[in-house]
């Protein structure tokens, strides 16, 4: 089973910030997606129980070379970075462009994507990725495995009571949750490893795209503004007694129509 | 392309969703502004019998019966219809909610209509000619304000931009049938496994009680979900606790769960670290109960009691009911 695993490097939460023109600050501190990395670990679990190998393709700045490095230690078997200056402020739809043309020229039986990205909580590219390269789409995911007779994938899709068994032939794109488990750390072995294993760098022409259409002006729509809002806090401490408390609790519940 | 303006709504249990509502809401409001036509694009088994509750909040309602779709994953059913529609029709603005299944319409509309997508949507205005979107970014600590560099486009937009409320006329319902121009590839729903209780929808609720490692473990959430029924509210968690297996991950709340902006936040044994405070900073007012006077939520929160939560939710409860009663 051959599986490429999206992943995004992202400021590492809490750290976040603009820089000029409103754009996000990418140039250092980056980490793996949170749940970039539970698909991640799916995917190395399924190679692990029915062979195969998982490639892992990022679009970013050259500071996303450690999350792909990590990705590396913990298991994966090699690893393309589509880096150039000219994609840098894609929006989604430059994102799906280049993620398309670079999924062209891998071979694969899923494709996997992690639910929303901490710094845009846009979670719309898996959908739009899958439905530009006519892949069957499975979403929200819980669980993965292979189908019965193994040429269909299998997902467990959480639903609001428990979940949707959903199926489709391969090749396919999965988008998955935190439910997949926890990612393991890299071994000491893993990350020995992985500085052998090879980080493809692969600029647009590389993946047979021109500049136009892609990057920030490309982009449809602009950032016109940033504002800090107004800062919570200067909260009313109470340390009564729990009667005492309650009262307060409902007082204020009441003066703003909460009750 | 014309002016008009659409929002994509999706159905609980046979009746719209909150967020649907809101949508419809936003889209007549924005349509005034704009002086152009509303519609809501309802593609669901049973659309016409649910369409009256969409269309009492002005837009008049679009309803397409997908009875003859069931068993197949409901996103790829939705765009691809949806797409066949704004192809006839032209709208100029396609409201997505930033619910799962939205989220999952809002990227197969884009690829199938080749349009662009403003996502995140905190707030939508018109202004200058155009939708001016707001999104709140960095786990809240700032709000940007873009708007799309031209028409037509998608906007997704968060529960909560908007209060849902009636108009003064319903708008008019039309049901139609819909031949998709290009389907998607079909994804096949083998089993429906239903595993608990459907709980009460976080992203839906305008009151959440939630519950992180001070609830002691899944017994204590007794206390968390008795005062979330007496304040008519949803239950919510912490990561930590959801990895514990206190709770479902439905319930989750924060960098890898769910962004939520409820009127009342009510946080039991939350200390509020940065990914839980992600996904609940926003919510109107927040209340927080904890032991701890230095936890972190202490500084983002509106009142704090410091005490322990099982004296003080309990009481908390009975007042709240001795009120309504």
């Amino acid at each position: 089973m051959r599986i490429v695993v999206l992943l995004k490097a992202v400021p590492i939460v809490g750290t976040e910030r603009l820089l000029d023109a409103f754009r996000v600050d990418r140039g250092s501190g980056l980490e793996a997606n949170g749940n970039d990395e539970y698909v991640l670990e799916a995917a190395l679990q399924l190679t692990e129980q029915h062979g195969g190998e998982v490639t892992l393709l990022t679009m970013g700045p050259a500071g996303a070379l450690e999350a792909l490095r990590k990705g590396l230690a913990m298991g994966a078997a090699r690893a393309v970075h589509v880096q150039d200056d000219a994609v840098a402020g894609s929006d989604a739809r430059g994102t799906v462009r280049v993620l398309a043309a670079a999924l062209g020229r891998l071979e694969y039986d899923l494709v996997f994507a992690g639910a929303d990205s901490s710094d845009g909580l846009g979670g719309v590219v898996p959908a739009w990725l899958a439905a530009r390269l006519g892949l069957p789409y499975l979403s929200y995911a819980a669980r993965i495995e292979p189908g019965p007779g193994g040429a269909t994938v299998r997902v467990r899709r959480i639903s609001p009571t428990g979940f949707d068994l959903l199926e489709a032939p391969m090749p396919a794109l999965v988008m998955g949750t935190q439910l997949l488990g926890e990612p393991r750390y890299p071994s000491l072995r893993g990350i020995m490893q992985a500085r052998t294993k090879e980080i493809a760098t692969w600029s647009l022409a590389d993946c047979g795209l021109q500049p136009a259409g892609v990057g920030l002006a490309a982009a449809a729509s602009e950032v016109v503004g940033a504002t800090a809002p107004p800062p919570r806090g200067g909260a009313t401490i109470v340390r009564d007694q729990p009667d005492a408390a309650v009262t307060q609790i409902v007082d204020l519940l009441a003066s703003r129509r909460l009750v | 392309m014309g002016s008009a303006i659409w929002a994509v709504a999706e159905l609980a249990d046979g009746a719209p969703t909150r967020l649907s509502l809101e949508l419809a809401t936003l889209a007549r409001t924005l349509a005034e502004a704009m002086g152009a036509e509303a519609t809501t694009v309802l593609v669901a088994p049973g659309a016409a019998a649910a369409a009256p509750a969409l269309a009492q909040h002005g837009p008049g309602v679009l309803a397409v019966d997908t009875a003859a779709s069931e068993g197949l994953a409901v996103a790829a059913v939705v765009s691809a219809r949806v797409a066949t529609l704004a192809a006839e029709r032209g709208p100029a603005w396609i409201l997505c909610g930033a619910s799962p299944d939205g989220k999952d319409v809002a990227g197969q509309l884009a690829a199938l209509l080749d349009w662009p997508v403003l996502v995140n949507g905190a707030a939508v205005r018109w202004q200058d000619g155009a939708p001016l979107v707001e999104m709140s970014i960095f786990g809240g600590r700032l709000v940007t304000e873009s708007r799309p560099t031209a028409s037509p486009a998608i906007i997704v937009v968060r529960p909560g931009a908007i209060a849902a409320e009636e108009a003064p006329e319903p708008g008019p319902i039309e049901a139609v049938e819909v031949a998709p121009g290009r389907e998607l590839p079909a994804v096949r729903i083998v089993e429906r496994v239903a595993e608990a209780a459907a709980a009460a929808s976080i992203e839906e609720a305008r009151i959440i009680v939630a519950g992180g490692r001070g609830v002691g473990g899944p017994e204590g959430f007794a206390v968390i979900e008795d005062l979330a029924d007496a304040l008519g509210g949803a239950v919510g968690a912490t990561r930590a606790v959801v990895d514990a297996g206190w709770i479902s991950y439905s319930q989750q709340i924060g960098q890898t769960g769910k962004i939520v902006k409820p009127a009342l936040y009510v946080a039991c044994g939350i200390s509020g670290a940065i990914q839980h405070k992600v996904g609940m900073q926003t919510s109107g007012t927040i209340v927080a109960i904890n032991r701890d006077p230095d936890a972190p939520i202490v500084e983002f929160a509106d009142l704090v009691v410091i005490g322990d939560l099982f004296e003080i939710a309990p009481r908390l409860a009975a007042a709240v009911r001795a009120r309504k009663a």
